[in-house]
């Protein structure tokens, strides 16, 4: 199921199976800034979500969920899922806090990394479901850090040089944003350009068949696992940067956003097809929507909802599988 | 049937349901150590205690067992339960009557929103992880809908009779001379609870499991292909799966309302539950890949994963270990199970 049979040259606007999904969800984002703007020209007299300075602002709280995308993302393309993201991002920021100085970021990076490196042994090697090894990892993950910090926030401030990446701006730019730009252009670069990312979509479409043609597949899963830790932990260090502190449960909210970003965007969850360009505008339409929701003082309960029908109505364009008895 | 014969057909049972059996003495040795331990153990109070702390949770895991069998997982099923939480703390009390239709009405609003996500994966066609985790947010908003904020009235009577032993609701219903009967004393030990998850596994599941809708929730997670060229229904398998997971979700719901007396739609707390059931399921023998199982498994996952934090309350372990402690036990729980990788002597068969 690589490529989608279409034949490109009888129809004239013709579309790939691939770029769909992001057609749809870059149009859907069209829909949900007119939505907003009418609301808010209709409440307040003024465009407030056209102006450049409040896109930018949003694009840099979505930088975070974004960079946890990005890393997810590569995971999914396995085929494998990674459910301790949420207390690697705070374990990160944690001890990143913690150690403090010019290692605080390293050292975020690293936690990640060994999360990751763990995640990937117990996938790769004991060959147990990513859901459920995953999940474990986070909990232990979770009670290590609660037996580190008795349970309250940490009373460690986060380092300048984090806050600059998490707050900081250039020539008006903000730099989580530029560090997200830089996360995506090393994935794109990873997915297209490299052998890892070649093997990454083989492994995700047949493992076994992978694994005949030579591909090293353990390596390659725990390489992906790795790399999914350390952008967890690099996400931690900035959010700890912008909030400057560390606290329980920072990670929780991202998630589930990012694995609906990843899907929306038009990754198969079961592996071996999507595009980067698709979690990048899936992570957008999250964030946007978010936006827009709040502006519209929206309660929980309708943010729920709505956040959930939009999942199962973009997946419904252009999500449903094949049958498996056709 | 000889002697012989019928030992070697339980041998056979027992090598099938390894997982099961092992899950089972792993519970039986962790509860009568607590109980050894325990100030107050072996005593009707303690079990009546137990029983209730577990019960929503084995509710759970049993609905989250049916679409893991199928080869799916459900995502919804903590909210699931939560949203029949918050309606029965609006549903659960004035006269019999309206009481019981709140119930009947709980129930069926568990089952319709298993149903719902049964119809958004067979006929939306859309992964059930992912078509779960979506219309879990959106059962989550219906539930914070009813109840922004916990609370609720419930039926004082029921709320007791259904949270104690057979002797309270004899007593409060003013049956059998109030529970004096002489016959009915060997029985009136007994924690509702416990005889609800029986009546449950024995009336509901294992009919279910053995009726060929149920087979074919095994098949289809054994190969879908193979199952729709054996002719079965496919599709009528899947609504079952996720119709009966939303069932037992519910009762699981309103059973915790019935307990807390109040209906909660914490959003963390549906997470938890939801996580804490494929823990159950896996820990309970089936498997995620499907076809392989049953939900009895799964209640014992769930009596184990209760178990060991029932431990950690009698040994005073520092309670800021005890989630590190939890982690570590589901790890080595879900470890130990794969060990059999090792023994694979073509790498091609850890491939599936």
């Amino acid at each position: 199921m690589t490529t989608q049979d279409t034949p490109v040259s009888t129809r004239r606007f013709a579309i790939s199976a691939d770029d769909k999904p992001i057609i749809v969800a870059a149009c859907f984002i069209l829909v949900i800034l007119a939505i907003g703007t009418g609301y808010t020209l209709i409440t307040q007299g003024t465009a407030t979500l056209l102006s450049p300075a409040y896109l930018l602002q949003q694009l840099q709280v979505g930088a975070f969920l974004g960079v946890v995308a990005a890393g997810m993302m590569l995971v999914i393309l396995l085929g494998h899922i990674d459910l301790s993201i949420p207390w690697t991002v705070a374990a990160a920021a944690m001890m990143a806090t913690a150690v403090g100085g010019a290692a605080a970021i390293p050292v975020g990076l690293a936690v990640g990394l060994l999360v990751g490196l763990v995640n990937g042994l117990g996938v790769a090697y004991l060959r147990i479901p990513s859901m459920i090894f995953t999940l474990g990892v986070n909990a232990v993950m979770r009670g290590l850090m609660v037996a580190y910090t008795g349970g309250f926030a940490p009373q460690t401030a986060a380092t300048p040089l984090m806050q600059y990446l998490a707050v900081g701006k250039i020539a008006g730019i903000p730099v989580a944003l530029l560090v997200w730009a830089v996360v995506s252009v090393g994935v794109i670069m990873l997915l297209n350009r490299s052998a890892i990312g070649r093997y990454i979509y083989a492994i995700g479409n047949k493992e076994a068949a992978a694994y005949l043609a030579g591909v090293p597949t353990k390596r390659v899963i725990i390489i992906a696992f790795c790399l999914c830790g350390m952008l967890s932990g690099l996400a931690g260090t900035l959010l700890a940067g912008y909030s400057t502190k560390a606290y329980q449960g920072m990670g929780d909210a991202y998630l589930l956003p990012a694995i609906a970003a990843v899907v929306i965007g038009g990754t198969q969850i079961l592996g071996g097809r999507g595009r980067y360009l698709g979690t990048l505008v899936g992570v957008i339409l999250i964030v946007l929507l978010n936006s827009v929701l709040s502006i519209m003082q929206m309660p929980e309960a309708g943010r729920q909802v709505i956040y959930g029908t939009v999942i199962i109505l973009m997946l419904l364009v252009y999500g449903r599988n094949q049958k498996v008895t056709q | 049937m000889t002697s012989a014969t019928y030992f070697s057909d339980l041998k056979v049972r027992v090598a099938q349901n390894t997982g099961l059996c092992l899950v089972i003495v792993g519970f039986i040795a962790f509860y009568v150590f607590y109980n050894m331990n325990h100030p107050r153990g072996f005593s009707t109070a303690v079990y009546i205690q137990n029983s209730n702390e577990v019960f929503t949770l084995a509710m759970v895991a049993m609905a989250q067992t049916v679409p893991v069998l199928m080869g799916g997982l459900d995502l919804s099923v903590g909210a699931i339960m939560t949203l029949v939480n918050c309606l029965a703390s609006h549903l659960l009390s004035g006269s019999p009557i309206q009481i019981l239709l709140g119930m009947i009405t709980c129930l069926a609003t568990g089952a319709l929103c298993g149903f719902i996500n049964g119809c958004v994966v067979v006929y939306g066609r859309i992964q059930p992880i992912i078509a779960t985790l979506a219309t879990g947010a959106i059962f989550m908003g219906i539930a914070l809908f009813l109840r922004p904020s916990p609370g609720g009235n419930v039926d004082g009577d029921l709320s007791w009779a259904a949270t104690n032993d057979l002797f309270e609701v004899a007593a409060t219903y003013g049956l059998f001379d109030d529970g004096k009967a002489a016959w009915f004393q060997p029985i009136a030990w007994l924690p509702v609870p416990l005889l609800l998850i029986l009546i449950t596994a024995a009336f509901i599941w294992m009919p279910f499991a053995r009726s060929v809708t149920g087979r074919s929730v095994y098949a289809v997670g054994s190969g879908e292909g193979a199952a729709y060229m054996s002719g079965l229904n496919i599709n009528r398998a899947k609504l079952a799966a996720f119709t009966l997971g939303g069932f037992f979700a519910g009762i699981g719901g309103l059973y915790l309302a019935l307990q807390t007396s109040s209906g909660n739609a914490d959003i963390p707390q549906a997470g938890a539950y939801t996580l804490n059931s494929i823990a159950a399921v896996v820990i309970g023998g089936t498997s995620l890949l499907g076809g392989v199982g049953s939900a009895i498994g799964s209640i014992f996952g769930a009596l184990v994963l209760r178990t060991i934090s029932f431990n950690f309350r009698i040994f005073e372990i520092d309670p800021l270990l005890q989630p590190l402690f939890e982690g570590v036990v589901l790890l080595a729980a879900v470890s130990l199970g794969a060990l059999s990788v090792l023994r694979v002597k073509n790498t091609l068969e850890s491939f599936r």
